[in-house]
């Protein structure tokens, strides 16, 4: 029984300082190419498959920007 | 489906103003978690400094105070004494409490005042551009000691924790970091344990985190995590230093 994990990153209000992506223990986040209305670029999930809801992007975001939920698949 | 991570109800939904990568960012919510669990937002009053942090009052979604600098525990100590049925706690940096507020902060921990104090090392003053402060680590580049903290000039940092555990007034002395996501929750259970100090009503609780400042540090902000990692922790150890269990 693998545990998957959905995280949502509220890209508006991300300052992109990447402190998400350099914690994150499978390399999946990474900072978009394209910046937001604020002239920053924002952490992007790139595979979300890959996540298991560990949520430790979101305990080392400052500015609270990342929802994470976990579902246990079958 | 679980959720593991959402925003907590202490918080208002107003965006930081703190740049990018800055772990107030990281405190803030912490706090906002704890008062959250204990389920004591409605009956919480937050003291706000003077320094990044002074506008805690858009953050914290409950009753803020905002005080003169360094006059935080002044402040909390007649909210407290008024109405003491409420959980009081200050919000201070480092320029703040070290330094122009050391007075207030020892006579408010050598009170056994009942009150807890959230106090953020970042080893510089961060608001004003990043000058030196009590904090600032021998050898530390600040825009006001360019070649490094010379200490034979400008004295050595204080260790406040240290220094505040030698009084028999406080009932909880710890210090944090939040520099990786396992010191993050070593730090929450720590800021908990200071809030139930104080309901308990145990005495004064205080808990310093040490914090980065990517901009006046002049690093990238996984960087500064990193040199807080290697230059603040060896100077500033994390642990309890107090903690009593019961009322003395």
């Amino acid at each position: 029984m693998a545990e998957r994990g959905k995280t949502a990153i509220d890209r508006e209000r991300c300052k992109g300082c990447g402190l998400c992506a350099a914690f994150c223990p499978r390399g999946i986040i990474s900072l978009a190419p394209e910046i937001n209305s604020r002239g920053y670029h924002p952490a992007v999930v790139t595979d979300p498959g890959a996540c298991t809801g560990c949520a430790r992007c979101a305990r080392m975001c400052p500015d609270v920007v990342i929802m994470v939920e976990r579902v246990e698949a079958a | 489906m679980a959720t593991m991570f959402a925003r907590p109800e202490a918080l208002t939904a107003n965006p930081f103003h703190y740049c990018p990568g800055c772990t107030h960012g990281v405190i803030h919510r912490l706090v906002a978690e704890v008062i959250d669990e204990l389920g004591i937002r409605e009956n919480t009053v937050a003291v706000a400094s003077v320094g990044c942090s002074v506008l805690a009052y858009n953050y914290f979604n409950v009753d803020v105070q905002q005080a003169a600098h360094g006059r935080a525990p002044a402040v909390a100590t007649g909210i407290k004494r008024v109405l003491p049925d409420r959980v009081v706690f200050t919000y201070q940096g480092d320029g703040d409490l070290a330094s122009i507020g050391t007075a207030e902060i020892v006579h408010a921990a050598a009170r056994g005042e009942k009150i807890t104090v959230i106090f953020v090392n970042n080893a510089n003053y961060g608001m004003t551009g990043g000058q030196l402060a009590p904090t600032t680590l021998p050898g530390q580049v600040t825009t006001t000691s360019p070649s490094g903290r010379d200490v034979t000039r400008a004295g050595y940092p204080i260790r406040m924790v240290e220094m505040l555990a030698t009084l028999d007034g406080p009932a909880y002395l710890a210090r944090a970091s939040v520099h990786n996501p396992a010191q993050v929750v070593k730090a929450k259970k720590m800021l908990r344990r200071a809030f139930e100090v104080q309901m308990q009503g145990l005495g004064f609780a205080l808990v310093e985190v040490l914090s980065s400042c990517p901009t006046n540090w002049g690093l990238k902000p996984v960087e500064a995590l990193r040199w807080l990692e290697k230059n603040m922790l060896p100077y500033y150890p994390t642990g309890e230093f107090k903690c009593l269990q019961q009322a003395v």
